[in-house]
């Protein structure tokens, strides 16, 4: 029995709604609970006793990527590759261009597919257990969410009896079901098959254009194909894919702000399954992971769901909720940090406060207003005793007085 | 010498303090606002303040009786039953004032250096029946102006809210008067300053003489706070020692003795504390008044805001924009207070990013 595993990870230009902190660094590098984003699926591919193989496919440059790979394959004892997509090809184009490549050597039975922008347990052994045993093609993993947010998402439609998917509708208008994709797949070998005949299929159907109205009857551009729309849709109902319940965490990283929610529940697994990773101390309050380079005074608070990077400076009497505080970022005596991410060596000045408003909701707007997290980017500066609210702040901008529900330039 | 003090009703522009203590009495830089007036007109020999009130005397002289034996002066209350304006009051409390003597009148939102000597010496020298007050202000177009013979200081007119400039000196409200003014006004709802004032200019009757130094209506939290300081920085010039000094203090700060400053704080400039109050370490107090056996947490942040009696302010706090707390008002750990004005009683536990009167 041999796996392999690919981690979709996109492009710069997938990354604009990370800014302003993917103007320093691939998103997908973005340290969430003091790991890079895509560390966590890294992790969880490396403990499945039969992986082979990680393959990253996307279109970054290979040198923004090439150090994490290198120390992380070594890290976690586990082969890492980068696929570069010359052009872009979409998710399903790629995966299938790549096909080959994938599974030339090792044979593999299952190839876990993940995509870099969701943060979850990724519990991939149980995925690959019921993929096994309903022996269709391809299984999503599905999670429910709350009604009112499920057409953010991909709306899985699944028969309870089978576990068949039996509809598939990519954020829908109107509610469809509160099943989502998780963005987690099992493939079998045979799965890139009938990925090939579905695109085929899609091909042909595009030449039907109605000559009247070619502009509007006109398909898309088929040089890219996407997973979701163009492969699982039309699957959908036709006996190939299955649907894995999946009940724990779940959450997308959609943009920068979402990952102080994603940290937080990292922070709750890692509680649950590495709590040495936490620090522990008078000073602190949950769940807390804390750079052994940084130097936080005794009598700061922290706490609870915070990151603290290498080299930070914590004062005096600082308080600091629900945050992500990046490397060599200083923080000065009394100031308040909550629902905040720091970018690198930013500085918040004395009696300073920093404050987001939590919205837990996918919606990054509010009747028109964006309420979220406040964002720093890197070498960003607040003077002291100003109130920075709602804001975010490109780097290395320094503000001397107070700013509340603004992006500063 | 006699005194009237215009009290008037419920000073409900200084809501949420004026819920607990009638104005007079609540703490202006650690003192009773109508004890400054009192004290100032003790210094020139008047030996009977009359208070006109319409509202719970009874509050005001249990407050003020200890006073009268301390300070060597009488004071009387003359109750209006219904509001009698500026000038009627005057009338109802005629027996009382009438000694033959000349009487000093004032408003009592007023702080100023209170130069009531010279004000008297002036008044004496002129000879006319009446002289006011007149202090210079930068924008007169929002107040009644003072015109007048810059010579003599014989008042010409009034102009209310002149659209063209006319002058830059305004009623400060505090004057004196001779007797004969009681024969001009009835005990009924009156204006001293639209009625009474401009009758006496036409006789000229009226003087006026500047008022040097500072001047402010204190009657709303916003000059409240600025009056506070324009009198903080004037006991520096008077009185530096009775303000605080310490590497922890920066500008004029008064502190009473009975209340604790933990390290790591930094206070001031222009912030009064009144007794038994703690402020915790690592606090970050500017231009606040916080009113006696009040608790500020640790590493708080509190800029031009009142904070009433009996509260507690919790640790990390911001709290700014004329923020007013009432009496026994407690705010929970990190939030931000962002120009509330906060009833009595109340506890806060979620921020309030807006200015928003929280009942």
């Amino acid at each position: 029995m041999t796996s392999k595993a690919i981690i979709l990870i996109g492009g710069p230009s997938k990354g604009t709604r990370f800014r302003p902190l993917s103007l320093d660094i691939p998103k997908l590098l973005f340290p969430v609970a003091g790991k890079p984003m895509i560390y966590h699926h890294i992790e969880a591919c490396s403990k499945v006793p039969s992986m082979k193989e990680i393959l990253l496919i996307g279109f970054f440059k290979e040198e923004q990527l090439k150090d994490f790979i290198q120390q992380t394959s070594k890290q976690l004892n586990v082969p890492i590759r980068y696929i570069n997509e010359e052009k872009v090809l979409g998710t399903a184009g790629g995966l299938y261009h790549f096909r080959d490549i994938i599974l030339s050597s090792d044979n593999p039975e299952s190839i876990f597919v993940l995509h870099s922008d969701v943060c979850c347990s990724f519990p991939l052994e149980e995925l690959q257990q019921f993929h096994q045993k309903y022996k269709r093609h391809c299984t999503i993993m599905g999670t429910q969410v709350a009604k009112e947010y499920a057409n953010q998402y991909g709306c899985l439609v699944r028969d309870e009896n089978t576990a068949e998917l039996l509809h598939f509708a990519e954020k829908p208008e109107t509610f469809v079901s509160s099943l989502i994709n998780c963005g987690v797949y099992c493939f079998s070998p045979s799965f890139f098959d009938v990925m090939g005949k579905t695109m085929v299929d899609l091909r042909a159907s595009n030449v039907n254009i109605n000559s009247d109205y070619p502009e509007i009857t006109r398909n898309r551009n088929l040089e890219t194909l996407r997973l979701e729309q163009d492969i699982f849709v039309p699957l959908a109902g036709t006996g190939t894919i299955s649907v894995f319940p999946y009940q724990g965490f779940w959450r997308q990283i959609k943009n920068a702000g979402s990952s102080v929610y994603c940290q937080e529940l990292y922070l709750n697994h890692y509680a649950k399954t590495k709590p040495e990773i936490l620090k522990k101390g008078d000073n602190i309050i949950g769940n807390v992971i804390i750079d052994p380079s940084a130097e936080v005074d005794p009598t700061a608070i922290i706490g609870p769901d915070v990151y603290i990077g290498p080299n930070v400076k914590v004062g005096k009497g600082v308080r600091i909720i629900h945050s992500i505080v990046l490397d060599s970022t200083i923080i000065k005596d009394h100031a308040c940090v909550i629902y905040s991410i720091l970018g690198w060596s930013s500085e918040v000045g004395l009696w300073t406060r920093v404050e987001g408003i939590p919205n837990y909701t996918p919606f990054l707007y509010s009747q028109e207003k964006r309420k979220g997290i406040t964002i720093f980017g890197s070498g960003a500066q607040a003077n002291g005793e100003i109130i920075v609210r709602n804001c975010i702040v490109m780097p290395h901008k320094q503000l001397d007085r107070s700013y509340s529900n603004e992006i500063i330039l | 010498m006699k005194a009237l003090i215009l009290v008037g009703g419920f000073g409900t522009r200084l809501r949420p303090l004026t819920l607990s203590k009638p104005k007079p009495i609540v703490e202006f830089a650690n003192k009773a606002m109508i004890l400054h007036q009192i004290e100032a007109l003790c210094k020139v020999g008047v030996t009977e303040v009359v208070l006109a009130v319409n509202y719970r005397p009874q509050l005001m002289s249990a407050y003020l009786q200890p006073f009268e034996e301390k300070l060597g002066i009488k004071i009387s209350y003359s109750h209006e039953t219904v509001p009698l304006g500026t000038a009627g009051p005057l009338a109802l409390a005629k027996e009382l004032l009438n000694d033959g003597e000349p009487f000093f009148v004032l408003n009592s939102d007023i702080i100023c250096d209170f130069p009531f000597a010279d004000l008297l010496a002036f008044h004496r020298a002129h000879g006319g029946e009446g002289t006011i007050m007149v202090t210079k202000v930068e924008e007169p177009s929002k107040y009644g102006v003072v015109v007048y013979k810059e010579e003599t200081g014989e008042i010409l007119k009034f102009v209310e809210k002149p659209q063209v400039y006319v002058g830059n000196k305004i009623n400060a409200g505090v004057y004196i008067f001779n007797p004969s003014i009681l024969n001009r006004i009835q005990p009924k709802p009156t204006s001293i300053e639209k009625e009474v004032f401009p009758a006496m200019a036409a006789d000229n009757q009226l003087y006026c003489m500047q008022l040097e130094g500072f001047w402010m209506d204190v009657g709303q939290p916003k000059d409240f706070l600025s009056g506070m300081g324009l009198y903080l920085n004037s006991l520096k010039q008077k009185t530096p020692e009775v303000l605080a000094t310490g590497t922890h203090i920066i500008g004029p700060v008064l502190i009473d003795s009975t209340t604790v400053i933990k390290p790591g704080c930094l206070i001031g400039p222009n912030v009064t504390i009144g007794p038994n109050c703690v402020i915790e370490e690592g606090a970050r107090l500017v231009n606040t008044t916080v009113l006696e056996g009040t608790t500020v947490g640790k590493n708080s942040w509190i800029k031009s805001s009142i904070i009433g009696w009996n509260s507690s302010i919790g640790k990390w706090v911001r709290m700014e924009n004329t923020s007013v707390l009432g009496e026994d008002v407690h705010v929970a750990d990190e939030l931000y207070i962002n120009g509330g004005k906060i009833l009595p009683h109340k506890s806060i536990s979620s921020s309030i990013p807006e200015p928003e009167i929280i009942m």
